[in-house]
C-alpha cells in the first residue's frame, strides 16, 4: 500500500516528514518507535491518519467518532510499542486493530440505535458537509452531494465483512494478501466475498453504473450471481 | 450448463483480473471467457463503472486538532502505565497492602521486656481507679453508702510497722487489759 501521495504538506515541516517517511520504511519506522524514538512515531502519524480516518469514517459514517477510533488506535499502536516484531506489515496490524474498533463501533451504534427506535431515521447531518466549489453550480452541487450520500449509504448497508472487504480493496488500495490477513480469511474466500459485494454494489447502483435502465445480470435473468 | 459453471469460476477471477492484479494463467483464462460470454463480458464493464462511480465518494479531512489530541494522549501515557502496571499485578498489590498492614500493626505493639508483665499490672490498676474515680470523688454517695462502714478499717502506717514484730515472735501475745 502506497499512501505517500495522499500526504498534506503544511509547510517544511511536513516536507521533512514526507521525505523521511519515504526513506525508512513502516518496520524500520516502528522499530524506532519501539527503541524510544517519538520522531519516529510521528512520521507514521503523519502518513497514517488521513487513510485511516478515511476508513473509519466510510465505516462509521460520522466524523467525530470516526477520529476518535483513529486515536484509539493510534494509541494502541503506542502502548505496543515494546511488544513490536515486525512479523506482519505494520498496516496489516494498524488496519486490523482500526477494523476491530470500527466493528465494535458500529455495532454499540446498532444496538443504541434499536434502543430508542427501530424504525427512526437516519440523520442527515451524518456526513460532513461538502462546499460548492467554485466552477459548480448549486443544483450541480446537490446532484454531487445526494450522489455521495446514496454510495454512502448503499456501502453503510453491505455486510460487516463485506464492508471492510470493499473499503480495503477499493479506497486503501490493499492487496489481497493483507486483506485477507485482516478478514482473517483465505485469499480465495476474500476473493468471493469481494464479487459478492461488488455483484450487490452493481445491482443496489445501477442508477449511477447504467443510467439508461437496470443492471445486465438483472436484464439477462434473475438475479445477479447467475453468470 | 457448462457454459454457468464456466461463469461461475470465473467470478473469483474476475476482480482480480479487473484490478490488473491477476497472474498471467488467470487473466488468459479470464480473457478467454469474456470473449465467448457476453453476460460476463457486460457485467465485467458494469464493475469498471461501478469503481468509477465509487471513486466519487469524497475523502474528509482530519480536523486540525487531530495531531495536537493525539500528543496530549500519549503524554498521559507513563502515569497510566504505573497504574496499569500495579493492576496488572494484583497479587503484588495485595503483598504490598498486608507488608504495609503487619509492619503499622507491629510499630503500633509494645516492646517487650523484662517489665512487661508489671507495666501491664500497672496499667489495668490504673484503669480501674480511673474508672471508679467518679464514684469515689461524690462525697454525698459515699457518706450515705452504708455498705462502707462495714469494711474494716486499713490499718495505719504504725500498725503497719507493729506486724512485723509480731510475726517474728508468734508465740507472744498481745498485752491483754483485764
Amino acid at each position: 500500500m502506497e499512501h505517500s501521495g495522499a500526504l498534506q504538506l503544511y509547510g517544511n515541516a511536513s516536507v521533512s516528514y514526507t521525505v523521511g517517511a519515504m526513506v525508512r520504511s513502516d518496520v524500520e519506522l516502528m522499530l524506532q518507535v519501539k527503541a524510544g524514538d517519538d520522531e519516529s512515531f510521528n512520521l507514521l502519524l503523519q502518513k497514517y491518519r488521513g487513510p485511516l480516518i478515511n476508513f473509519l469514517f466510510r465505516m462509521v459514517r460520522e466524523q467525530a467518532t470516526a477520529e476518535d477510533l483513529a486515536q484509539e488506535v493510534f494509541l494502541r499502536v503506542y502502548r505496543a510499542r515494546k511488544q513490536y516484531s515486525p512479523s506482519a506489515k505494520f498496516t496489516t496490524w494498524m488496519f486490523r486493530i482500526a477494523t476491530n474498533l470500527a466493528l465494535n463501533s458500529v455495532r454499540d451504534n446498532r444496538h443504541r440505535q434499536m434502543d430508542v427506535s427501530i424504525d427512526a431515521p437516519v440523520e442527515e447531518d451524518e456526513a460532513p458537509i461538502q462546499l460548492p466549489t467554485r466552477e459548480m453550480r448549486i443544483d450541480e452541487h446537490m446532484i454531487e452531494r445526494d450522489r455521495s450520500e446514496f454510495i454512502r449509504r448503499t456501502i453503510q448497508a453491505l455486510p460487516e465483512k463485506q464492508r471492510v472487504a470493499v473499503l480495503l480493496h477499493k479506497y486503501e488500495e490493499m492487496d489481497y494478501a493483507e486483506i485477507a490477513k485482516i478478514l482473517d480469511c483465505s485469499e480465495s474466500a476474500l476473493k468471493s466475498l469481494l464479487f459478492r459485494a461488488y455483484e450487490t454494489l452493481r445491482v443496489q447502483l445501477a442508477p449511477l453504473v447504467n443510467p439508461a435502465g437496470q443492471p445486465v445480470a438483472q436484464r439477462a435473468g434473475k438475479g445477479g450471481h447467475n453468470l | 450448463m457448462n457454459s454457468l459453471k464456466k461463469c461461475e469460476d470465473i467470478s473469483k477471477q474476475l476482480i482480480a483480473y479487473l484490478d490488473r492484479r491477476a497472474n498471467s494463467a488467470d487473466r488468459h483464462e479470464v480473457e478467454e471467457h469474456l470473449a465467448a460470454c457476453s453476460a460476463c463480458h457486460a457485467r465485467a464493464a458494469e464493475f469498471q463503472k461501478l469503481w468509477g462511480a465509487l471513486d466519487a465518494l469524497p475523502a474528509v479531512e482530519p480536523s486540525l486538532g487531530f495531531d495536537a489530541r493525539l500528543r496530549s494522549r500519549i503524554a498521559e501515557e507513563p502515569r497510566r502505565r504505573w497504574f496499569g502496571w500495579l493492576t496488572l499485578q494484583p497479587r503484588l498489590a495485595f503483598a504490598m497492602a498486608m507488608l504495609l498492614a503487619l509492619s503499622v500493626w507491629m510499630g503500633d505493639m509494645p516492646r517487650a521486656s523484662n517489665g512487661g508483665e508489671s507495666v501491664n499490672t500497672a496499667t489495668e490498676q490504673d484503669f480501674e481507679a480511673i474508672k471508679d474515680l467518679g464514684v469515689l470523688e461524690n462525697y454525698d454517695v459515699l457518706s450515705k453508702f452504708d455498705a462502707l462502714s462495714e469494711v474494716p478499717a486499713e490499718p495505719s502506717p504504725a500498725d503497719r510497722q507493729a506486724q512485723p514484730v509480731n510475726q517474728q515472735n508468734p508465740d507472744q501475745q498481745p498485752p491483754t487489759q483485764e
